[in-house]
């Protein structure tokens, strides 16, 4: 555990230094400050621009700030000097995932500025289950390639379905039948009700199963590729 | 210290190593030297415990590579070509993250810069640095926890000759406190200055061992004088009475401007076993 706090800490310090994951942080929260200010139009559902972007925050931040630092680490082979000083790969794993999701908690407690009383609750929950599930994406992916660049190209298809997806499907209803299978779609639909007590059922399962394939899908990248 | 024993490695249908034996002792510096592709960088992860080999024995400390604790890596420092820094974070944060990790006090970074010579840098980003100091920078991330075996791939190549000469002070300084350093190089004068013992490798197999000295001597065949005359002309001479007998009067008259004896380096021998450069890319 002492060694995930080092590496939270290390990437602490490195927040403000790389840009290019500093932006997936902020971009949503910004942007939704901004267009919930700014855009007034009538009959526009309450907090459009918040949950719109909330669902897209979910499928893009975590997924490419996770990949993108265990890939870079990898290419760098810093990684396998942390290894080499005795840190395990959970150890590391664990220290990206909690610095990820407690930075995103942040952004999505900025977003949340729009709710009222126990709506902010369980916004937050819904908010932080997506990004859990987000990370252990990103974790395949980074685990998976050798470079940022390889990293780049695989996690850009995935966060445009996940994070598109969800948005497209309320203008068209082929997509919106198709994106029900991903959990960004589910969390969607959680967050426009915004009820822990109205969840379907439906919405369990579909949960369930992503999270289940995911794991598996880490499992398997892990031991076949390790963190080497 | 270090224990190899027909240590096999192959990559597909490659034989990177055939079968190396070797035996290093506390306290020495030991210099695997070979052309580019030799597998000494193998050898090195292998003897890291960083890549699997096929058949042997490797020992490090009297255990096996693949048995050491997490108590025993702290004893170990290892740097190689392809390790990288935290380039955007500067030289203090750096060995930060590494003191943490060992459990040291952070009042000893500035003492290992200053050792370094990078005192004066440690609020720049390693990205600014320039290859010199990154190199040195990555040193002391290999000597801040006062290892006992130190690893160095190639600590010096692409370095000029004055960061070379620093970083060749920095090893011996080490060696003086008491710590087994094993190094791999392909520049043989490297190897001479810094090596108490020395390997040949090629190919995978090591073609000869030993102290450098003695290896150069041993492979002093031709023996030969050669001299450069007032003249502008240039001869050599084998070790004789007769040619003694010519220097002697090439003495008397004034006519010698320089003469040496030809003493093989480890270049020369490497070229007479193998019948290759070690520089050769
Ligand atoms: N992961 C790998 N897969 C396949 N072949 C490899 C691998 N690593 C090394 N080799 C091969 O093993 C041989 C030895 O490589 P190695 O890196 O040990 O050489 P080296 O002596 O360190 O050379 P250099 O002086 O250039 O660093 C090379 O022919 C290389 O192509
Ligand atoms: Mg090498």
């Amino acid at each position: 555990m002492r060694n995930s706090l080092i590496i939270i800490k290390k990437q602490l310090k490195d927040t403000l230094k790389n840009r290019t994951i500093l932006i997936q942080f902020i971009l949503f929260p910004i942007m939704t400050l901004v267009m919930e200010n700014a855009i007034r139009i009538e009959g526009m559902p309450e907090l459009f621009f918040t949950k719109l972007f909330s669902v897209m925050y979910i499928g893009m931040a975590p997924l490419t700030s996770v990949a993108a630092i265990i890939s870079e680490e990898k290419e760098k082979n810093t990684l396998r000097v942390m290894m080499m000083a005795n840190v395990k790969p959970l150890q590391y794993l664990l220290g990206v995932g909690i610095y990820v999701w407690t930075i995103c908690m942040i952004g999505a407690g900025v977003m949340a500025t729009g709710f009222r009383g126990r709506d902010i609750l369980t916004y937050m929950c819904f908010m932080g289950v997506g990004f859990v599930i987000s990370i252990v994406a990103g974790a395949c992916v980074g685990i998976f390639s050798t470079s940022q660049m390889s990293a780049t190209s695989l996690v850009m298809p995935a966060m445009m379905v996940l994070s598109f997806a969800p948005m497209l499907s309320m203008f068209n209803e082929r997509i919106a039948r198709i994106s029900q299978i991903f959990y960004t779609q589910q969390l969607r639909i959680c967050l426009d009700t915004l009820s822990l007590d109205s969840i379907e059922k439906e919405t369990y399962i579909v949960m369930a199963v992503n999270i289940v394939i995911l794991m598996v899908l880490f499992c398997i990248t892990y031991k076949h590729k390790g963190l080497e | 210290m270090i224990h190899c024993e027909d240590v096999l490695k192959s990559f597909g249908d490659k034989n990177v190593l055939n079968g190396i034996n070797l035996d290093i002792e506390e306290g020495q510096i030991f210099g695997l030297l070979g052309p580019s592709g030799a597998g000494k960088t193998t050898l090195i992860k292998i003897l890291t415990n960083q890549l699997i080999f096929d058949s042997g024995n490797v020992k490090v400390m009297g255990k096996p590579v693949n048995k050491l604790t997490g108590e025993d890596k702290k004893k170990i420092g290892i740097m190689m070509d392809s390790f990288g820094l935290y380039e955007r974070l500067s030289c203090n944060d750096n060995l930060k993250i590494f003191a943490d990790i060992y459990g040291i006090s952070h009042s000893c970074i500035s003492e290992i810069l200053n050792y370094v010579g990078l005192g004066e840098a440690g609020k720049r980003a390693a990205s600014k640095l320039s290859k010199g100091m990154q190199a040195r920078l990555k040193l002391a991330r290999v000597f801040m926890h006062n290892p006992k075996i130190i690893f160095l791939d190639e600590p010096t190549s692409g370095l000029d000759p004055q960061s070379m000469k620093a970083i060749h002070k920095l090893i011996l300084e080490k060696k003086n406190m008491g710590c087994t350093i094993f190094l791999t190089t392909h520049n043989m004068e490297e190897a001479a200055a810094l090596c108490d013992n020395v390997a040949l490798l090629n190919e995978g197999r090591i073609v000869e061992c030993g102290v450098p000295e003695e290896i150069c001597r041993k492979y002093n065949h031709q023996k030969t004088l050669s001299m450069h005359l007032a003249s502008g002309e240039e001869i050599e001479l084998p070790h004789n009475k007769e040619a003694a007998e010519k220097i002697f009067e090439l003495l008397k008259k004034g006519m010698v401007e320089t003469i040496h004896s030809s003493e093989p380096n480890l270049e020369t021998v490497f070229l007479e076993i193998t019948g290759r450069k070690l520089e050769e890319a």
